[in-house]
């Protein structure tokens, strides 16, 4: 991937570079508002990471300037403002997912992937997701394990659904939250964890091969292990 | 000299001479005025006596009654004089002569001497002289001693009276300078000791109900509140010491242990998940507490949705479900039909998930399975929002502290938690214009927040009651 970071604290931008390049992508930086819009508009990238308070231009400013050329790069927003206000804003100015600082660098990872991922406008939607020998059939409403029916919850096929849609990556419990559940708080309890279990109870229980994995300090991902 | 007790005697004091200075010159200038006219009118009628007297019997006639009025005792003044100037009679011992020479009728003021038993005594009076026929000169008139002994009398009490002004005024001074300025400077004493730092000193209370002991008790007030306030903050930052030190603490002995210890990459490993662990509560807790401090900072009307509270409180009790169940309770929700709330939706989320994950926390009997119930209803204009456990509750005299931040009834902090999450309850219930309520659920507690109803759904105006009467299943208003 090639990765654009607009981030000014030259500490932090350093960081997140050395750990994106360690991971095998591609990552530039700019330590301005005008100096990044630059580099956005010349060069193609797959993810922006904008900052949003920057020296000459403000993050909002650069995303809403992009969008109006018609540039449609994915952008991951970071704020120290964690406020619910501010994540409306960031979204509202074409934003595409909204972090707020401090963040884990897993969870940052698990989004920056999310959105690499997203289907791009106008492409078609699918209308079903399989893993191994898992099937969602977002159309019926219906999920199969091999031969096997299995009945779901809404919740669980929305749960169920939003790992198939990125499955093999990383979906932190956070993102769950967000996209599942439409909340925006970090509960102290492990609820996420729970629903996990019992899906995974639906899915995975009495077949030889897992597909629902936890991975450790980060989230939880889905995959077929054998392919 | 500056004072104020000292300016206000003087004050004091011009204003009531000045007042009573110009009473009592009205009283003597009337009074001088009625006297006078008295005279005028007994000199006149004497007079026009004695002239009839003259035109009857002569001067023989007239002659015995001077002498028989002037013996009565406050006579009046009479002296009758030939034409050569000789007294025939009267009782008066030496005139200025021309007094005799005006018979014009008109009254004049005179100094003469008067016959006494005891001589000759200098007078003053009010005297007319009239001509009679035959050359003779009658002079009737009416000492003014009198008069001069109550104008005498006056000024006296004039003086008398100053001197009264001057000692009530004295009085004064001394009073409002002891009793008035002493307690202002008690309480300006006071008040320096509190701005030295000693928050416990309070403002002396007379007892007396005056003005003074309102302003005392109201200050008095307004320091126990800053006191607490205070208090408040010593507690917060003590808690913060103890809740992030003791998590710093941990995190920099790993660090070291790790430094000085781990032999293998796996060592370092653990020991730095460890580390990230550690980190992310610390993040957490000061997340939570900058979550307050925003919600408690957040104007009034901002994010205010109207919000499905049934919608929202079944999605939560989806959400929070199986977690109550992996605990072996039970999660129940009693909320009758669609009650909409004026709310920020995102904020009432996270405090019910709050209030959800205290039950699941605390709200756990000593026997039999745990019990949680949502209940949203509506009372009058407000939704009381609420979920009730049945475990131990809280204690009532806790049920103030525990809305503090991080207030943990548990001294010893050893279950879970920072001690914040009602905090931010309470801090959304006061966004929304109500209050967190915490109830005995008899057994177990009951916590929850009230917030504004937004009408029936579609009835846009919320108000109009009278509306709602006709739509069947809607509750009473």
């Amino acid at each position: 991937m090639r990765i654009l970071i607009i981030e000014d604290d030259a500490e932090a931008s350093a960081y997140l570079a050395k750990g994106l390049k360690e991971l095998g992508h591609l990552a530039d930086q700019a330590a301005d508002g005008e100096a990044g819009l630059e580099l956005a508009m010349s060069s193609t990238y797959d993810v922006l990471i904008v900052d949003r308070m920057l020296p000459k231009r403000d993050g909002l400013s650069v995303i809403e300037t992009l969008r109006k050329a018609g540039n449609h790069t994915p952008v991951l927003i970071l704020s120290a403002l964690g406020q619910v206000d501010d994540r409306v804003k960031g979204l509202k100015a074409g934003g595409d997912d909204y972090l707020p600082k401090p963040y884990a660098f897993t969870e940052l990872l698990a989004r920056i992937e999310a959105l690499s991922r997203r289907p791009k406008a106008g492409a078609e939607v699918e209308t079903t997701y399989q893993v191994g020998d898992l099937v969602l059939d977002r159309l019926s409403h219906t999920c199969r394990r091999g031969e096997e029916d299995i009945p779901l919850q809404p919740r669980e096929f929305r749960l169920l659904e939003y790992l198939m849609q990125h499955a093999g990556q990383v979906v932190t419990r956070t993102m769950l939250l967000e996209n599942v559940w439409e909340y925006h708080f970090d509960p102290q309890t492990n609820v996420i964890d729970v629903h996990i279990s019992r899906l995974r109870g639906k899915i995975d229980k009495g077949f030889d091969v897992p597909l629902l994995h936890t991975i450790r300090g980060a989230g939880y991902t889905i995959r077929d292990a054998s392919s | 000299m500056r004072t104020t007790a000292f300016k206000l005697s003087l004050l004091y004091i011009a204003v009531f001479t000045g007042l009573s200075g110009f009473l009592l010159v009205y009283i003597s200038r009337n009074t001088n005025q009625l006297m006078a006219t008295q005279v005028v009118q007994t000199v006149d009628a004497e007079i026009s006596g004695l002239a009839d007297e003259y035109v009857r019997g002569g001067v023989r006639a007239v002659v015995e009654s001077i002498d028989r009025r002037a013996r009565r005792p406050d006579a009046s003044l009479y002296l009758l004089t030939d034409f050569a100037g000789l007294t025939i009679a009267g009782n008066i011992a030496r005139l200025p002569t021309v007094v005799l020479d005006e018979t014009d009728g008109d009254i004049r003021r005179v100094k003469y001497a008067r016959v006494e038993p005891g001589g000759e005594v200098q007078r003053e009076a009010l005297v007319r002289t009239f001509e009679l026929r035959g050359g003779y000169r009658l002079l009737v008139g009416r000492d003014l001693g009198e008069q001069q002994r109550f104008s005498g009398l006056l000024g006296e009490a004039l003086r008398l009276w100053l001197g009264v002004v001057v000692v009530m005024a004295v009085i004064t001074w001394l009073f409002v300078s002891r009793r008035v300025l002493k307690r202002i400077d008690g309480i300006a004493a006071t008040s320096q000791t509190i701005m030295h730092g000693n928050l416990s000193g309070r403002l002396p209370v007379a007892g007396n109900g005056d003005e003074f002991d309102r302003l005392a008790t109201n200050l008095n007030e307004m320091l126990d509140r800053i006191e607490l306030l205070m208090q408040g903050m010593k507690d917060v930052s003590d808690n913060i010491a103890h809740d992030l030190k003791t998590p710093l603490t941990r995190l920099r002995t790993r660090v070291e242990t790790a430094l000085r210890e781990a032999k293998t990459d796996e060592d370092y490993r653990s020991a730095l998940d460890a580390t990230l662990e550690d980190s992310d509560t610390l993040i957490r807790i000061f997340d939570a507490l900058l979550r307050i401090a925003r919600v408690e900072a957040m104007a009034p009307e901002s994010g205010m949705d109207d919000v499905d509270l049934k919608a929202l409180v079944e999605e939560m009790a989806e959400l929070y479900e199986p977690v109550v169940e992996d605990e072996g309770g039970r999660l129940e929700v009693q909320v009758s039909d669609a009650v909409m709330a004026r709310c920020n939706r995102e904020l009432v989320a996270q405090a019910l998930v709050n209030l959800i994950e205290n039950a699941l926390k605390y709200g756990k009997p000593a026997e039999g399975d745990l019990v949680i119930s949502i209940k949203a209803e509506r009372q009058e204009d407000r939704i009381l929002l609420n979920v009730s456990d049945n475990g131990s509750g809280i204690p009532a005299e806790d049920a103030d502290r525990v809305r503090r931040r991080f207030v943990r009834l548990d001294a010893s902090r050893s279950a879970p938690g920072y001690g914040l999450g009602l905090s931010l309850v309470n801090a959304v219930a006061r966004l929304h214009g109500g209050s967190l309520v915490l109830q005995d659920a008899e057994p177990g507690l009951s916590a929850g927040i009230d917030l504004k109803w937004a009408g029936e759904p579609g009835d846009k105006n919320g108000g109009d009651k009278n509306a709602h009467d006709e739509q069947p299943g809607s509750q009473p208003g």
